[in-house]
């Protein structure tokens, strides 16, 4: 019995090792994705805007004589840059906002605002005056505009920092040269000198005079890009909060020669370039990867977190809902009921509680929804387009355009989208989407005369295409990659909001095992069966026992 | 022979057994509600849970399987055939009149009956291998690529996981049974407790091998 004690000896230690060991792993605190480092780091505010203004510049305008005018439109100030600036123009020319046309490199598409259909107001052809109210130039009302001349393009726009420069709507581009009233808004004609003496860098209030108001009005298009983001707070995006990093789409979008990367046309769904080195990238931040890298949450922080990156887009979880800035985006627009008039024959508008219209005479049936949980792909980047004199499948639902991407793709990644929905005109007997006439004040406009046979014949032939005099509507279907409004990051999704056996955010995504959400109903059925028969085979055995135990007595 | 009572479960071997019951039990409770059996926890709090429970149960095994070495108390587990039929046909008959003894004779050196070492055996060699490696393996996803594991799915992974923890589950009922299946029907539960249980007395046959340490 001597050699007992001592082997009890060391298995005391043993034991009281172990004890120690499973108390301190019992202690490691639990780290909840949403709570952790809570505290954030307010950064000095010296980005964006503020450090860009006219203290930084080298040079005071005020001063040029070249800027001194008088000035009676928009391309006598072209000319009076381009004195200086020589290449501006030049390099204007050859960019998106200036053609309108965008080879898509990887469909080999050619894409722009010239060439796509959408389902607001459908395209531009024949409506330009309106649409080109957007162009970076003067004069696109026809066809017949001049490409080439440098003169035409309108540096104010986007160089302006007075705020005062606003291109009117129905004109091509120009500004009010003299007061004109758009509907019951009135445009105060421009000081264009003024305008000229006191240029910057752009802000977002230079951006956003096109890219807040796109599909026709405040928010209606983007849905995570709207006037609330002027100067958003803290709370609407994180980014470009004034009273945190107060930063410009140029901050991220950046440019060389003139030309503004991260083209939602060719949105990239990962960038494995990750955080952004001079010399080494592409020269871009407008992913987020290109700051935060591609692990980009702190060590300290969940540790399943940065597990997520090879499959989830950073947006899926950090803009839990767009249109969170009090604006509300159209998400349905249903032409085929366009054209009503009231009791008095008169064309009308009909508005809901908030104000936002939901039947206009000119444009059909809306549907408004502010603080919207996108809807979720799989997405590589690839964006298909159906393009004019594409043949639909009209007997279903259109994709205005196709995203493309799986969860075996290591390039795909589970993004979030806008998906605007509605009913746009089509020829139905070519089996092709078709382009109104909307604007204008000829006889076929639709605008004007309310019929769609007139419309669809002006329109499309604007773009070499006849009409076949049949007409129908289709419904059609535009994802919106979604990557602005990036919320607090206490905000963005837990882990439970995907996680979840029914009614996850991703529930409508197939094709992978996602735990918390999937398990395999005939392996818990065989489990379980397995669990009860042992249950029940022990209460069997329980049970003889203790009849025959009383038997026995 | 005579009977003796002795310490048959060392002061380690009984906080072993209750750890890992506590651990095996709050990992089922969390474990299946990550499988999607309930909603007890939410997902995020089980799934963190299990992954602290399943760390500190991996720590206790790695002093268990270092104490049995050191001890050679593995010995315990080698499976025979020698008296498996009576024992087994003890449970099946003998159980159930209260004057038949059970067949098997414990000595501390050999105080598992023969279904007893061929149910921990299966245990410690089948249930538990097959939870842990593919519990590893589901954690571990986002390495397989640099472990060269790609061909793996996480539902196939997963699904052997669940299938190992039905198979603990049914394993622990059993069990659980079985340690009130004593005469007196507590006896074995006490021993486990207290570590004292009554043993042939082996006067003259060899202890457990010494640890090293001695």
């Amino acid at each position: 019995m001597g050699a007992r004690p001592r082997v009890r000896g060391s298995a005391w230690l043993l034991t009281l090792a172990a004890g120690m060991l499973l108390a301190g792993a019992l202690a490691i605190p639990i780290e909840n994705a949403r709570g952790a480092a809570a505290a954030a780091q307010t950064a000095p505010s010296t980005g964006g805007q503020t450090r860009d203004d006219a203290q930084s510049s080298t040079a005071d305008h005020t001063k040029f004589r070249a800027l001194q005018g008088p000035f009676t439109s928009g391309p006598e100030v072209t000319r009076a840059c381009i004195r200086c600036h020589t290449e501006a123009a030049k390099q204007i020319h050859k960019t998106t906002h200036w053609t309108w046309r965008f080879d898509n490199p990887i469909t080999g598409q050619e894409l722009g605002k010239r060439n796509v259909i959408n389902n607001f107001c459908v395209a531009t052809a024949t409506n330009w005056p309106r649409c080109t109210s957007c162009h970076i130039g003067y004069g696109w009302k026809d066809e017949s505009f001049d490409f080439d001349e440098q003169a035409n393009v309108d540096c104010l726009v986007c160089h302006d920092t007075t705020g005062t420069y606003r291109k009117f709507p129905t004109a091509a581009g120009h500004p009010a040269y003299e007061d004109k009233k758009f509907g019951p808004r009135l445009f105060k004609a421009v000081d264009l000198v003024a305008v000229a003496q006191n240029v910057g860098k752009p802000g977002r209030q230079n951006c956003g005079a096109c890219h807040f108001f796109g599909g026709g009005g405040d928010a209606v298009k983007h849905g995570d890009l709207d006037s609330s983001m002027l100067s958003p707070s803290h709370e609407l995006d994180v980014h470009m909060a004034t009273d945190g990093l107060n930063f410009a789409c140029t901050t991220c979008h950046t440019t060389g020669s003139h030309d503004v990367t991260g083209s939602r046309y060719v949105t990239k769904a990962v960038d494995r370039y990750g955080i952004d080195v001079p010399g080494h990238t592409d020269d871009t931040r407008a992913t987020c990867e290109s700051c935060h890298g591609l692990t980009p949450h702190p060590e300290d922080n969940h540790p399943k977190l940065n597990d997520h990156t090879d499959r989830v887009a950073c947006a899926t979880c950090h803009v839990p809902e767009f249109a969170r800035g009090g604006k509300k985006t159209k998400m349905w627009w249903d032409w085929s009921t366009a054209g009503k008039r009231n009791d008095e024959g008169k064309t009308f508008v009909e508005k809901d509680a908030d104000g936002y219209p939901v039947y206009d005479s000119k444009k059909g049936d809306f549907r408004w929804e502010d603080n919207v949980v996108p809807e979720y792909h799989w997405f590589d980047g690839r964006i298909e387009y159906t393009l004019l004199g594409e043949r639909i499948d009209d007997t279903g639902i259109v994709d205005i355009n196709r995203i493309t991407g799986h969860s075996g793709d290591p390039d795909s990644r589970i993004w979030p989208f806008k998906v605007m929905r509605g009913k746009q005109p089509y020829d139905s007997r070519q089996k092709i989407l078709a382009i109104p006439h909307l604007f204008g004040k000829d006889e076929t406009a639709f605008w004007r005369n309310f019929e769609w046979g007139k419309a669809l014949t002006t329109g499309l032939l604007a773009r070499n295409v006849e009409f076949s005099g049949e007409y129908g509507f289709v419904e059609t279907v535009y994802y919106w990659p979604i990557l602005h409004m990036v919320a607090p990051k206490e905000q963005a999704l837990a882990c439970n909001d995907c996680h979840t056996k029914a009614g996850g955010r991703l529930a409508s995504l197939t094709g992978f095992y996602m735990p918390g959400r999937d398990s395999y109903l005939w392996l818990s059925q065989l489990g379980w069966a397995a669990v009860a028969l042992t249950l029940f085979g022990v209460l069997v055995h329980l049970a003889i026992r203790v009849v025959a135990r009383m038997r026995g007595r | 022979m005579a009977k003796i009572r002795a310490i048959v479960f060392t002061r380690f071997e009984r906080f072993a057994h209750w750890s890992q019951a506590i651990l095996i039990i709050l990992l089922m409770i969390t474990g299946f509600e990550v499988n999607g059996a309930y909603a007890l926890l939410g997902y995020e709090m089980a799934a963190d849970w299990h992954r602290v429970f399943a760390w500190t149960l991996i720590g206790l095994w790695v002093f268990v399987i270092f104490w049995n070495f050191v001890t050679g108390e593995w010995k315990q587990y080698i499976p025979t055939t020698e008296k498996l039929i009576a024992v087994a046909r003890y449970y099946t008959k003998g159980i159930f009149d209260v004057n038949v003894p059970h067949p098997y004779k414990k000595t501390r050196a050999a105080k598992h009956n023969p279904l007893q070492r061929l149910a921990y055996l299966s245990f410690n060699l089948a249930i538990s291998p097959v939870i842990w490696v593919s519990g590893l393996l589901y954690m571990y996803y986002n390495d397989w690529g640099k472990l060269g594991l790609d061909w793996l799915t996480l539902g196939a992974v997963a699904g052997v996981h669940a299938a190992a923890a039905f198979a603990m589950l049914a394993f622990f009922i059993a069990h659980v049974y079985m340690a009130f299946t004593g005469k007196p029907w507590t006896a074995y539960l006490w021993a486990m407790i207290t570590g004292v249980d009554e043993v042939e007395d082996e006067n003259g046959e060899p202890e457990p091998t010494p640890s090293p340490a001695e």
